[in-house]
């Protein structure tokens, strides 16, 4: 069972922001945002169990959850504006994903591969999200490529004087790459307005930070480039959001990128086809679990009095619900057909 | 009608889109006020400045990378790598994403970039300035490739590179841009891609080719007809898509074909031009197809001795076109 | 003008650093040179005086334009500066040409007797209904091309045409003298010999060339065999000389050996029909008609017309034709109906002098003929020694359609033909 059962205050570690109780909220923030907040945390918890209950009965043959992430994604969503600014995520980004537009229904699709998957008719492993209407930008499995991307779309926004900030995600192995430093390079030398948002969760995979990189910190890159790099805690959602909403304003206001690094952990395995206990031991995957920012934000708001036992149980009631009623839709749906191959090559003319 | 070589008519074409649609931008390495290392776009940046005619640093997967980025938000970008040769870093970018962005989201984002480099040798480029690309990329379903040999058709192929909706790769023989010289039509116009041009038609044997070997083998063909054989010379023009019916059509008439390229004989695009005839045009061949190509050896050297022996002459044409016209 | 910048093809005289007259050494700048991409000092390839400026300044040139002279110290002569070749493309071919990287056709170990069709040649000859078997081509080693059938289809005719576009006068396969006898050879790669500084080379005209493919064809697709006879043409000499005036007051030919000699051809076959066949493949193809081939010589080489059913031709009439085919052969005025259909060669090789020959049949017959000159020589008459005017027989013979026993028997007609006139 990956969820906790609701802690007590005691057992639960505390969030950076106590034991100091914040007079005031993060500017952008009310009670009802952190309840959305909240609720798209529950939302993509209980998305990402159900896609791994059904890679384990054998009805999808891929899964990847953002277990660890959900602080960071879902304070990164809701410090960008909707309908305004440009997401370009990686494929674990499920709760930042859910948190600015995408339905249950349509994560399902992917996760079965439909041919009605708004992300790419099936074509693509699941996550790969893709929605140009919600200002969600595409991406393939190739590890930071899509980082260059970010930085094009940017400079178009610039070229057209469009008050347009891009956020691309990735985690730290992405930033061997050497395509990612070509786009921070890039981004700098042009104070272009892109927020780079660095999900550290300490594996690529099974390579740990030590051996991807020889700095301690990802933010630390950034000076090379000529902009600021900071780090947040990506397991407390008011940190994180606070961290990159400055960021989304320096890029708005002309001053140029932000290197964000947020801390977080990955308590499942890579995807569904990997398994971390032949490369961590059991000890360290149950104490990065100990971080878990559900159960923990969920304690943070129920001390504040932002919601109670009662609200909580019908969130996750709800979650349910919408989960169940998208996973049975979905899996109901049309498989591509053979002659759904050829489509969209080109926009016209023969293939060859 | 104006006279151009084939380096004033490209010229040509960029000023006027950009002079046509903001959306069109060109961005590579030397392109803003050094106007390009062949001067292609000379003065552009007093003209249109600095944001549209884009230095970039010198790193090739970004400068394409970016490109796309942009694409997809809605502009045209013209991308620039200053020598085929070092087009290498951005195969990961042209591949693996620009060719793939259209089909990986069922239509739902695109990818029009047009990607212009000189490519060929015959001007002393040695290994790294004269290696010719379209093998590594006509493979590709999602990519267009294109490889004018004349200033009209490099202007009419460049301008229907630009309005096209997918991701297209520009080949400028080097050795064309000022050897090379053509009338040009006035004004905007464009030829279709997938059409090849006839040359010089003929009835004795066909010659497919592309690129600078359209003029050698033209030149050749030229000699052969003072001894009563006539050739017919097919230009390709488009590598991908290819103009199948043009060169089925040609094989069929003349029943001896022989396929002229600089680049590398194996796995070069002759090779899918002859499979092409050989499964359409089987029972029309009266002699077996023919490839006269560079040798199968990295790249031409420095020594104008190993320039000379790499490249195919009109005399070495001509010599091949005999010995099958003797078939 | 030297090439300044991978694609410039041209260059302009900016400035001349130094003035007719002047003394220059080996380096130093020379002339400033302006081209689109850049400007440049040039230095000299040379140390002497500058004595002669070609090019002014503000002049455009071709690279490779001399530009200037300068008289090199210690050397006589003047020395162009700068006479490096141009960029542009050579379009002058070299003396020798390097064979092409195509690679050339694996040469024909052939298959059975040689002989390949392409797929067009298979396609065309099943549409028109043309026998290959009977072609012979115009192609490399003799092979059928896609045109020789069409061209066959469109004449009728089913002997071997050539190539009528480049040439006038289409040739079959001649005889040759010298030519060796024939076992089958299988078709190796030809030897070819190399001209020495001395030696003429002599450009091959279209029909030497085709001769040359269609020996070469002939000798290595049909086994040759050969046999001769001596012919006592005494008496036949006496009536010739007897009537050849007479002959040729009243058909206004002349009387050669020849036509008497074919009109006996004629009559042996049709002792022994065998001699006027073909070779079909998997079968022996036994010619109705008799179409003495005849071997005439012109100034370019050998063709064969044919004079059709000579069978049925008087002497009169065999010599009337053999002569109007002479005439059409001298001017250049053959057509391809005159040079098809043949069934047997008869070649006059003794008009020459010659004695001997072995000649090479010509495709796809299966027996030459020739008669050798008329020697007088010391002969044995019942027994004692007379002389006597001797004529050779020679016959080559397809061995796979006669044998030795026929040949001969065949040849032994003729020449008995030969010696009974009186």
């Amino acid at each position: 069972m990956r969820q906790e059962k609701a802690a007590t205050r005691d057992e639960t570690s505390r969030m950076k922001s106590e034991p100091t109780v914040r007079e005031t909220l993060p500017e952008g923030l009310t009670p009802d945002r952190l309840r959305e907040m909240y609720y798209c945390m529950v939302l993509t918890r209980t998305c990402d169990d159900r896609g791994f209950a059904l890679n384990r009965q054998g009805k999808i043959p891929f899964a990847a959850t953002c277990q660890g992430h959900e602080a960071i994604q879902v304070a990164a969503a809701f410090a960008l504006r909707k309908g305004v600014d440009w997401l370009v995520p990686y494929y674990r980004d499920t709760c930042m994903a859910l948190s600015f537009g995408v339905t249950p229904r349509e994560q399902l699709m992917c996760l079965f591969a439909r041919k009605d998957d708004i992300f790419s008719s099936g074509r693509q492993f699941p996550n790969h999200y893709s929605v140009p209407d919600r200002h969600i930008a595409s991406i393939s499995s190739i590890i930071a490529a899509h980082v260059t991307h970010a930085v094009g779309m940017a400079l178009a926004h610039k070229m057209r004087k469009e008050d347009a900030v891009v956020l691309t995600s990735f985690g730290e192995g992405s930033t061997s790459e050497g395509e990612w430093h070509e786009a921070m390079n890039f981004a700098g030398i042009h104070k272009l307005p892109v927020v780079f948002l660095c999900e550290n969760n300490e594996f690529a995979i099974s390579v740990p930070q030590k051996m991807q990189m020889a700095v301690k910190n990802v933010a630390d890159r950034a000076v090379a480039y000529g902009f600021p790099g900071v780090i947040c805690d990506g397991t407390d959602p008011l940190a994180s959001y606070t961290t990159v909403r400055e960021a989304v304003e320096r890029a708005r206001s002309g001053g140029g990128p932000t290197l964000v690094e947020a801390k977080c952990y990955r308590a499942m395995s890579h995807t569904s086809d990997d398994n971390q206990l032949q490369y961590r031991t059991a000890e360290d995957i149950e104490a990065s679990k100990k971080r878990d920012p559900v159960p923990r934000f969920e304690a943070w708001l129920t001390d504040r009095g932002y919601i109670d036992a009662g609200g909580i149980l019908d969130m996750k009631a709800r979650a349910q619900q919408e989960v169940d009623e998208a996973t049975d839709w979905a899996e109901h749906q049309p498989m591509p057909t053979a002659e759904d191959l050829y489509t969209h090559v080109y926009a016209e003319g023969p293939l060859s | 009608m104006a006279v151009k070589n084939l380096l004033e008519a490209v010229r040509e074409t960029l000023h006027d889109a950009l002079a046509r649609d903001e959306r069109v931008f060109i961005m590579g390495e030397d392109v803003g006020p050094r106007g390009n290392v062949f001067l292609i776009t000379k003065d552009f940046v007093e003209e249109f400045g600095h944001d549209r005619v884009l230095d970039t640093p010198l790193a090739e997967a970004s400068i394409v990378g970016v490109a796309i980025g942009a694409a997809m938000a809605g502009m045209r970008p013209i991308a620039e790598i200053q020598f085929a040769d070092f087009i290498y870093p951005a195969y990961n970018q042209i591949v693996g994403e620009a060719a793939k962005m259209r089909y990986r989201t069922a239509g739902g984002n695109t990818c029009p970039l047009v990607i212009r480099t000189p490519y060929g040798g015959g001007v002393g480029g040695a290994l790294s300035h004269s290696v010719s690309i379209e093998a590594l990329f006509y493979h590709v379903p999602g990519l267009k490739i294109l490889a004018p040999s004349t200033p009209a058709d490099a202007k009419g192929l460049l301008n229907s590179a630009i309005a096209d909706d997918d991701p297209v790769l520009f080949l400028e023989h080097k050795k064309t841009y000022r050897l090379i010289k053509g009338e040009v039509p006035p004004g905007e116009y464009k030829i279709p891609m997938g059409k090849a041009d006839i040359a010089r038609p003929g009835s004795d044997l066909s010659v497919i080719t592309y690129g600078l070997m359209r003029h050698f083998a033209t030149q050749a063909a030229d000699e052969l007809f003072k001894d009563g054989i006539d050739v017919e010379v097919v230009d390709l023009r488009s590598i991908r898509p290819m103009d199948r019916e043009t060169i089925v059509k040609s094989a069929t008439k003349t029943r001896r074909v022989l396929i002229v390229h600089e680049d590398n004989k194996f796995g070069g695009v002759g090779a899918e031009i002859a499979a092409i005839i050989a499964e359409e045009a089987m029972f029309e061949l009266d002699a077996p197809i023919r490839r006269l190509c560079g040798p199968d050896v990295p790249a031409m050297g420095y020594s104008k001795a190993y320039e000379e022996a790499f490249m195919p002459s009109p005399e070495r044409i001509a010599a091949a076109m005999r010995d099958l016209a003797a078939f | 003008m030297p090439q300044l910048g991978e694609t410039v093809t041209e260059g302009t005289v900016g400035r001349w650093l130094k003035k007719p007259g002047e003394l220059i050494a080996k380096y130093e700048p020379l002339l400033e040179v302006e081209t689109d991409k850049v400007a440049s000092e040039i230095p000299s390839p040379f140390g002497g005086t500058l004595t002669s400026i070609m090019v002014e300044e503000g002049q455009t040139v071709a690279v490779g334009t001399i530009v200037c002279e300068i008289a090199e110290t210690g050397a006589a002569a003047l020395k162009p500066a700068m006479s490096a070749a141009a960029s542009a493309v050579q379009t002058q071919a070299p003396s020798s040409t390097q064979s092409s990287t195509s690679t050339a056709p694996r040469s024909a170990a052939g298959v059975a007797n040689g002989v390949r069709y392409s797929p067009a040649v298979r396609k065309l000859a099943r549409e028109h209904q043309i026998d290959l078997s009977n072609l012979s081509g115009t192609g490399r080693g003799g092979r059928v091309t896609a045109r020789d059938v069409t061209v066959a289809a469109q004449s009728g005719a089913v002997a071997p045409t050539s190539d009528t576009r480049t040439f006038a006068q289409p040739v079959h396969a001649a005889t040759a003298a010298t030519a060796p006898i024939g076992v089958p050879r299988q078709a190796h790669a030809p030897i070819e010999a190399h001209a020495g500084d001395e030696d003429t080379v002599i450009r091959l005209s279209q029909m030497r060339k085709t001769i040359a493919e269609r020996m070469v064809q002939a000798v290595t697709s049909i086994p040759h065999a050969w046999c001769m006879m001596e012919a006592d043409v005494t008496e036949l000499s006496r009536w010739r000389d007897r009537e050849k005036a007479a002959f040729k007051a009243r058909e206004g030919v002349n009387l050669t050996y020849l036509p008497i000699v074919v009109q006996a051809v004629c009559r042996a076959i049709k002792e022994h029909p065998l001699v006027n066949s073909a070779w079909g493949g998997d079968h022996i193809i036994q010619r109705k008609h008799i179409n003495v081939g005849i071997a005439i010589d012109v100034e370019e080489g050998l063709v064969v017309p044919v004079v059709r059913d000579a069978d049925r031709l008087s002497l009169a009439g065999l010599a009337q034709s053999i002569s109007e085919l002479v005439e059409k052969a001298r001017k250049r005025r053959l057509t391809l109906p005159d040079l098809a259909d043949g069934t047997i060669t008869v070649d006059n090789t003794g008009a020459l002098g010659n004695v001997l020959s072995v000649p090479i049949i010509n495709p796809p017959q299966a027996a030459i003929i020739t008669l050798e000159a008329v020697v007088k020589r010391p002969w044995v008459v019942n027994d004692a020694i007379a002389i006597r005017s001797i004529m050779n027989l020679c016959l080559c013979l397809d061995h796979r359609v006669l044998d030795g026993a026929v040949a001969s028997r065949f040849l032994g007609s003729v020449k008995k033909m030969l010696e009974s006139y009186t």
